[in-house]
This record gives structure tokens, C-alpha cells and sequence, in this order.
């Protein structure tokens, strides 16, 4: 019988009946006294030196409170990055000013110019078009190898060229890595590119500043993951306010996936204004504006040879990548190619020699960062489309030339310095081959070659590094923030528990599941347990939530947070019952003195905490509250395997999914119905990708794809229903829960499998084709299988 | 400005509106019924979707003084009389068909208009239907799940969680 609470329980989401009713509170439904409104002007160009912006006749129009541009950031800190790589020759990446308003050069289209703050929107909209800006057009740098040869017009006057860093990993393997490809007994090789994506959370970010002239503080109101890192990141970097002065609250935020991560300039322009003008400042991105203004994801062009022996064996991996910036580094922009990325090549294979070079480059384009998955993704599909296509050079089964190169004993230290602690890949696979019902596709090709259509088959793995830590080794890396997460459980008089959490709840369900743990740790009911998030003002610190980190990392710290709580909570109780602490058991919220018929209820102690008339003054506070922060020893690694059969026209080239299995072990499960819901999410956005979503740049950097006109989200009828399964079960081992983290696989897994499959329809209709870029759509299907 | 009346969720209210505010703007801005979302300016995503006179209509794709004289019902009437959820929310928060919400009132929105139609829809006649509303979070399974599920058929062959 499934649990009906605690851990494992599927309790139907709390935070549903405000979405359902309308009365979420995002932060575009926040408004406030005397608020104004600001719209941007962004550069309608990719490149160009600013000759002269004009604003008189602009700032004398209706409404108009004050017009600001790059001038007015003059002496104000740039939006940094929080990651700096060091390069293959020992020296730290190049690393560009980025001003909250251009100065002096628009980088790309979207780069903001001027900001117009009105009593209306409308207003600072019509002023804004009365601006007169005179910019002189520069060639466009949109092509990465282009951006790199001798002479290209460098989009950062002030840095040497356009290349942030060439890194290497592991550099020392470089060379054997390299002997290894020379001598192998087959290699197999494969160019390929990892679409750009916008990541499209369906709530636009929105940002609205205030200031209290009375106590010299600062409020943002803001779409993001992680309200302290912004804290930090803009009150230290960009506007130097200390943290007693600033407030940031991430109120309900409509998805993230990413993008809401980082340090926008928007972010830091409302808080500046709002204190310059004196007046409340809100901006509400539109969609238009998201696609020129939020960060995009991947951009990845690669190269990558599997070296393997005479008897299949996988015996080196080399991956050559480039990997877009766009025009400046967004907040993690840096460590996606790398760190996020180079040390996923094992993969969940045995390969004892891997290397990887990154060459990070800059462009006339959006800036690109960490999108769900975030280098993950980009190592999955290549060794999972480079294993495909090996086994089909070699004319062996891509699923038993996978399970012949499994990592099978665990700990495993790969050869890309990470060490899982535990896994089974082996079972996953076992898994994958009931629930997508691999035995019986064969009858399904007869039936789809029937009515004419093609149809094929695609199998991939995948291993993610979550919960990306330990500090100080991250630090070593070249992380400029702390990885860990911080929680706070408050237990109040009558035993109800608010727990302040500095993870962030956009979709995830944290509201849901946290006090499931709390519940089962103490016996009491779930309902008797809220979770407090996304208010710096309220929570004591945290990290946020992204690189599937919530439950790993600040699930940890709560259940180091109610640990304490628990040994007090005893000693208090042992206190009432005149027995020893050690004599004290907690079942279903009464403790109990072993052995004995005596117990004090959890209500009852907790009382006696806040009113302690009789209570162990001498040895402990009243009171009882506790806070943990927790810096995980290590990664989680979950790992899948994935399954994807699609349809394939041959007169149109349109790809249909047919059918999408997914096969997880995701360690120890708090809420199953919320990580199958992770699952769907992921893999629907890993379909879009293969097959649908590309943000295209012609050769001027004009975005083509900038609206949902063009840019070709997946909808309903897209995909199928999914076949999910995560019975498949390692815990983790250096984590209190055993949990690993489910947020990012399903976008992680599912690209390979669905190009895989791509493959193999065209190839069961005889068409030679090896490779197709994502997306995979009709044209470029059709233009394929024409050859 | 234009004065306009209309009933909105069964109250009727008269509002002097321009002519280029859009009915999201009205309910939003002037009648702080902030359950229709806007997320996207080119009428592709369906957050926005309300029923006037009875049909689902994006809220962005309409002027306030267009809907002089209509009756306008938005998510935020769409519980029982005692405040519980209606069977269509019901449905949806027992199917997990929602994550982060955002889409959630237009996808509760257009799907009360299917139903309305299309009393037992097959599963592709409801992908067929939301091909204008846009969710990131779902992938959109337990969101066909939860309309399956609310029209009254049996979904426990549907992969359960």
C-alpha cells in the first residue's frame, strides 16, 4: 500500500488551491502606492558604438518622472558573474564590464539604452519611442569559429578578442586521451550542435523596486529562484547596499527553469530608480521582450570521438566544444560548458580516459546561462548520440554495447575527477525495457510501415551531478558563492512548526513536500507545518533553488534544522517525565521513557517551552527554534534510462512521438507524484528541444525566432502521455534523506533518445543518415532522407 | 474614455475605460482580478483565457469596451457556491496538473469551455483543444489526465503518478 503521509506519501499539493483559484500572488499582481512605471529602450541593433542619445524632447512629455542611461550608471558596479574558469594556460577568463544601461557600445539587440520611468506604462512607452539615439552600426559577430579568427570584429573593445577562455579537462589526460583515439581498434566521430533555447518560463520576469527614505531600505520585489543570491549579488556587486538595507522577496514565481537564477539589470535599475526618483519602480517584461532580455540556454557546437577496442570496449572519449556566451557572462554563464559539463563525459560508462576542451566565446547575441539541466544536457547528448552511433557503425545493439560499458561498482571514481557513490545502471535499463515495452516494437514498426509511415527506436542514458558541492571545493573551482542551503524550523507554542527555507518554490511543490519530512520526523500531522521561502526579510539565509538542489541540499539542512529541535525537545520532555534524556523515545508525537507507560505529548512539551514554568532553566533556553546549514559532502548523481519511439512521415518529414518512457533512480522519494510531475516537465521540454525549439540568429544577430509565433514552444498536442518509473533505488549516501534530486532529468535524458530514434526511423527506410541536428523539424527531416 | 458595464463573475461593474485598454488590463488593473496572466504579447500562450457570454475567449485579444453588455466569468469564479473547488480545479489539483500556476487559470478556463461542448473529450480531442494554451511546467500529462479525469473517465490505466 502506498503511504497516505509522511515520506513517500503523495498528498494532493497545498499551494494548488490558491493557483486554482486565482488568487496566487506573482509579483506583476503586486502593486503599490505611487507606483511609476519604467519601459526600456533596447538597442534594435547587435552591434554599435553609441554616438549620442538625445532624451529633452522625450523627458518633457506627459507622465514622463525621469529618463535615465548609461550616464547615470557611470560609478555604478557592472552585473557580475559568479564564476571565474581559469584557462588552459593557467590565466583567468577574460571577463567584460556589464553595465546596467549600455555605455558607450550596444553588444546586442535587446541591450538596454535608455529607461524611461512615467506614472503610466503607456506613458514611458511613448516617451521612450521619442528618444533620439544615434548609433553607429558595427559588423555583427554571430558565427562562434568566426568570432574567433584573426582580426574579427571584437564585440569587447577593451578585451584582447572575442574568446572568454579555452579551458581543459582533465589537461593532463590531454595527450593519452589523444595516443588512445591513434591507436584504437575503431573510433567513432560526430559533429554536432546543441540548439539555443530560451527557456520560456510562462510568467514573463517582472521586477518592482521601493524605497523607504525613513530607514534608508530597499525593497525588490522580483521573479527569481534564489531572492538572497540577488541580495548579495546586487547590494554587494552592482548598487553597494549592505543586507541590513535591502529587502528581496521572490513572491509566487511562474516557473524558472534557469533563467530566473541570475542578477538581472533590470532587478538592479528598479532598486536604483525606485531610491533616485523617490516613487515606487515596476517593470513587467512582455514575451517580446523576454526572448531579447532573459538568458538563453545551451549553444553548444561540438565534436566528440569514442575511441573503443576490438572487443566494444569504450577506451577514450574527446570532446572539442564551443560554447556560446552571447555579449556578456551571465551570472553562471562560465561554469556551464565547464564544470556543469566536462565532468558529466563518463557519463555511466567505464571509459578510463576522457578530455574534454572548451572554447567560450563571445557574440552579438543574448547572453546564454545555466538552462534546466545546464551543461548536463550537452555532455548527455553527446556521448549518448556518439554511443548511438557507434553501435550502429558496429553493427551491435545500442542497448547491450551500453550495458557492456556500464560503471557497475560503486564508489566510482571517473577520470573527470567526480566520484559517484551510488548507482545502477543496469536496473534502470531493466526497468526501461518493461515499461516501454522494447519486446514489442517490432509489431509497432509493422503496423506504423503499414500505413506508410517509418518508425523508430531510441534508447539513451544519463547520469546528472545535482546539489553541486562541497563548498570549498567549488570555491577551488572558481565559484565566488558557498553551494550550501540554510533552514530554520520554528516550533511555535502550541506545537505548530513554520520552517524558513532558503530553497525557492516556482512549480516545484516545497510547500508540499518539505513538511512531509517534517511530519515524519516527528509524528504530527502535515497540516500542523508551513514552509516560509522566498523573503529575505523572513528566511535567515539560502542559496536558492536550481541544479536539482532543493530537497539534497536545504532538505538536509531542515532535517539537521528538526534534529535539534528533536534533542531538545527530549530533554525538555525528560524534564516533564523526571526520567533521563536518554531514556526518551519519539513515536507519532508523544514522547515516551523506554520501556514505561509515562509520556508527555509534543503540544505539551512544546508549551512547556514557551512557557516554562516548570523547565530545566539551569541547562537550556526557553524557547525552540533552531537553524542548520548544511555544505553536502559531495554530488548526488541520479541517473535513467530513457526510451523514445516516434513516427516519422516520409512524404513530409514530420516527427511524431508516439511513445516516451522513462526509467529513474532518484535515490529516496519524499513525494512520488510531484518527481513523476518533474519527470513529464523535463522530458516535455527535452522533445521541444529535439524536435521543435531553436533560437535563430541571421547574420546581422537579429533574433528570429523572438516571439510564440516563431519560436515553437511544445504544446499539448506535441507529446504523448509518458510512461515513468523511479522504483529503481539507490540512495544516496552522504545525504540525510538518501535523496538525489529529479528536477533537471527528464530534460537531461530526453533529447538523445528522441534524435536516436529519429535516426533510426530514417535509417529503417533506408536512408543514410547518420546524424541530424536538433531540431529535428519536417524540412530539416525531408532535406535529410533526400540526402 | 468609454464608460462600459458588464457583469463580471455574476457583480455587475461600469468602468470608464480608453479605447486601446485590453479586457486583460481591465480585469487586472481596474478590477485587481489578478487570476488572468498575461504571458505573451502575440495571443500564442492562453493564460489570459476567460468565457464571455459563455465562450472561452483570450482576454488579450479583446478590447474592455468590446465586452460592453457581456457577461465576463474569470477563474476567479470558478469554485462551488461554498467555496470548495470546482469539479475541473478539483480535478487538476487531484491529477497534479498544474506546477507553477501561471497557465493554470487559463488552462482551468479553456477547459470548463470544452467540457461545456464536449462532455466525455478523447485524449486527443483535448490536446486537439489546448493547442492555444502554452504550460512549460507539466509537459501536459496530468494536465490531459486531469480533463480526462474531470469529464468522468476512468484514467487509472494512465500511468498513475
Amino acid at each position: 500500500m502506498p503511504k497516505d503521509h509522511g515520506i513517500g506519501a503523495s498528498p494532493k499539493r497545498r499551494e494548488d488551491v490558491r493557483f486554482l483559484t486565482g488568487t496566487g500572488n506573482y509579483t506583476d499582481d503586486i502593486n503599490v502606492y505611487g507606483q511609476t512605471y519604467v519601459y526600456f529602450l533596447r538597442s534594435d541593433m547587435a552591434h554599435g558604438n553609441i554616438k549620442n542619445i538625445d532624451t529633452a524632447a522625450a523627458a518633457a512629455m506627459s507622465g514622463v518622472v525621469r529618463i535615465f542611461t548609461g550616464a547615470d550608471f557611470e560609478g555604478v558596479g557592472g552585473i557580475p558573474c559568479g564564476w571565474q574558469i581559469t584557462d588552459v594556460h593557467g590565466e583567468p577568463m577574460q571577463e567584460p564590464a556589464h553595465p546596467v544601461l549600455a555605455i558607450g557600445k550596444v553588444r546586442h539587440v535587446g541591450d538596454p539604452i535608455a529607461a524611461v520611468v512615467a506614472e503610466s506604462l503607456e506613458e514611458a512607452r511613448n516617451a521612450a519611442e521619442a528618444i533620439e539615439v544615434d548609433i553607429e552600426e558595427l559588423p555583427a559577430v554571430v558565427d562562434m569559429k568566426a568570432a574567433l579568427e584573426d582580426g574579427a570584429t571584437k564585440v569587447h573593445d577593451d578585451l584582447a578578442n572575442n574568446l572568454c577562455y579555452e579551458w581543459g579537462f582533465v589537461e593532463d589526460n590531454r595527450a593519452a586521451v589523444d595516443e588512445a583515439i591513434k591507436n584504437a581498434a575503431h573510433v567513432t566521430t560526430l559533429e554536432l550542435r546543441n540548439n539555443r533555447l530560451v527557456a520560456n518560463p510562462m510568467e514573463p520576469r517582472v521586477a518592482l523596486g521601493q524605497y523607504n527614505r525613513a530607514d534608508d531600505h530597499s525593497t525588490l520585489h522580483t521573479t527569481s529562484q534564489n531572492p538572497h543570491v540577488i541580495r548579495l549579488l546586487m547590494g554587494a556587486f552592482v548598487l553597494g547596499i549592505p543586507e541590513h538595507k535591502l529587502t528581496v522577496i521572490a513572491p509566487d514565481v511562474g516557473g524558472g527553469f534557469g533563467t530566473k537564477i541570475f542578477h538581472y539589470a533590470e532587478e538592479a535599475f528598479c532598486t536604483f530608480a525606485a531610491k533616485a526618483c523617490n516613487r515606487p519602480v515596476k517593470w513587467t517584461s512582455s514575451r517580446s521582450e523576454a526572448f531579447i532580455s532573459d538568458a538563453h540556454g545551451r549553444d553548444h557546437v561540438t565534436k566528440i570521438e569514442l575511441a573503443l577496442d576490438a572487443d566494444n570496449n569504450f577506451t577514450a572519449l574527446r570532446c572539442d566544444t564551443y560554447a556560446n556566451m552571447g555579449a556578456y557572462l551571465s551570472t553562471f554563464a562560465s561554469s556551464v560548458p565547464t564544470w556543469l559539463h566536462g565532468t558529466l563525459l563518463a557519463a555511466n560508462y567505464k571509459t578510463p580516459l576522457v578530455y574534454t576542451n572548451v572554447k567560450a566565446v563571445f557574440t552579438n547575441t543574448v547572453p546564454v546561462d545555466a538552462y534546466r539541466g545546464a551543461g548536463r544536457p550537452e555532455a548527455t547528448f553527446q556521448v549518448e548520440r556518439v554511443v548511438d552511433k557507434a553501435a550502429r557503425e558496429l553493427g551491435v545493439d545500442p542497448i547491450a554495447l551500453r550495458r557492456q560499458n556500464f560503471i557497475t561498482e560503486f564508489p566510482y571514481a571517473t577520470p573527470v575527477a567526480v566520484e559517484y557513490d551510488t548507482g545502477d545502471y543496469n536496473a534502470t535499463m531493466d526497468k526501461l525495457e518493461v515499461i516501454a515495452d522494447i519486446a514489442g516494437f517490432k509489431a509497432r514498426r509493422a503496423e506504423s510501415e503499414k500505413k506508410g509511415m517509418l518508425r523508430g527506436f531510441g534508447v539513451n542514458c544519463y547520469i546528472e551531478a545535482c546539489g553541486i558541492a562541497p563548498s570549498n571545493l567549488v570555491g577551488q573551482l572558481g565559484a565566488r558563492a558557498g553551494l550550501y542551503d540554510a533552514a530554520t524550523v520554528r516550533v511555535n507554542a502550541t506545537g505548530s512548526i513554520s520552517v524558513m527555507v532558503g530553497a525557492h518554490s516556482h512549480g516545484q511543490g516545497h510547500e508540499t513536500a518539505f513538511p512531509q519530512v517534517v511530519a515524519e520526523m516527528i509524528g504530527i500531522d502535515e497540516s500542523q507545518i508551513d514552509i516560509v521561502h522566498g523573503d529575505t526579510s523572513k528566511v535567515p539565509f539560502g542559496m536558492g533553488t536550481y541544479g536539482s538542489r532543493s530537497l539534497a541540499v536545504c532538505g538536509s539542512a531542515m532535517v539537521r534544522a528538526t534534529e535539534k529541535i528533536i534533542n531538545k525537545a527530549k530533554k525538555i520532555a525528560a524534564h516533564l517525565l523526571e526520567a533521563a534524556d536518554s531514556d526518551i523515545e519519539l513515536k507519532d508525537g508523544q514522547f515516551s521513557v523506554a520501556g514505561t507507560d509515562k509520556s508527555v505529548a509534543w503540544g505539551d512539551v512544546t508549551l512547556a517551552a514557551y512557557v516554562p514554568h516548570n523547565y530545566p532553566l539551569e541547562d537550556i533556553e526557553p524557547g525552540l527554534e533552531e537553524t542548520a546549514f548544511y555544505d553536502p559532502a559531495n554530488f548526488t548523481y541520479p541517473s535513467g534510462a530513457y526510451c523514445c519511439e516516434v513516427e516519422l512521415d516520409p512524404e513530409t518529414g514530420k516527427v511524431t512521438v508516439e511513445r516516451f518512457s522513462a526509467a529513474d533512480d532518484f535515490g529516496n522519494i519524499v513525494n512520488p507524484m510531484i518527481v513523476s510531475g518533474q519527470v513529464h516537465g523535463g522530458i516535455g521540454q527535452g522533445i521541444g528541444q529535439a524536435l521543435l525549439e531553436n533560437a535563430a540568429y541571421d547574420e546581422n544577430g537579429q533574433l528570429l525566432s523572438a516571439s510564440y509565433m516563431d519560436y515553437a514552444m511544445p504544446r499539448a498536442d506535441d507529446v504523448p502521455f509518458y510512461a515513468v518509473d523511479h522504483s529503481a533505488c539507490t540512495p544516496c549516501t552522504h545525504n540525510p534523506l538518501g535523496v538525489k534530486g529529479c528536477g533537471e532529468a527528464g530534460a537531461i535524458g530526453s533529447p538523445p533518445a528522441v534524435i536516436n530514434a529519429v535516426i533510426d526511423a530514417m535509417q529503417s527506410g533506408g536512408h543514410n543518415v547518420t546524424h541530424i541536428d536538433m531540431p529535428a523539424s519536417p524540412s530539416r527531416v525531408w532535406e535529410a532522407m533526400k540526402g | 474614455m468609454t464608460e462600459v458595464t458588464m457583469v463580471v463573475n455574476g457583480k455587475s461593474v461600469t468602468k470608464s475605460v480608453k479605447g486601446n485598454t485590453l479586457m486583460t488590463e481591465f480585469l487586472r488593473d481596474e478590477l485587481r482580478l489578478t487570476g488572468t496572466h498575461v504571458g505573451c504579447d502575440t495571443s500564442q500562450c492562453g493564460a489570459c483565457v476567460i468565457h464571455v457570454n459563455g465562450e472561452a475567449v483570450k482576454g488579450c485579444t479583446m478590447f474592455a469596451a468590446e465586452a460592453s453588455g457581456a457577461e465576463v466569468k474569470t477563474i476567479e469564479s470558478m469554485e462551488n457556491p461554498d467555496g470548495s473547488l470546482g469539479v475541473i480545479q478539483q480535478a487538476f489539483q487531484d491529477h497534479h496538473g498544474l506546477q507553477c500556476g501561471f497557465c493554470t487559470p487559463g488552462m482551468v478556463m479553456s477547459a470548463s469551455a470544452l467540457l461545456k461542448d464536449n462532455p466525455k473529450p478523447s485524449e486527443a480531442e483535448i490536446r486537439d483543444y489546448l493547442e492555444g494554451n502554452i504550460c512549460r511546467c507539466t509537459g501536459y500529462h496530468n494536465i490531459v489526465k486531469a480533463i480526462m479525469a474531470a469529464s468522468g473517465q476512468d484514467v487509472s490505466n494512465i500511468a498513475a503518478e
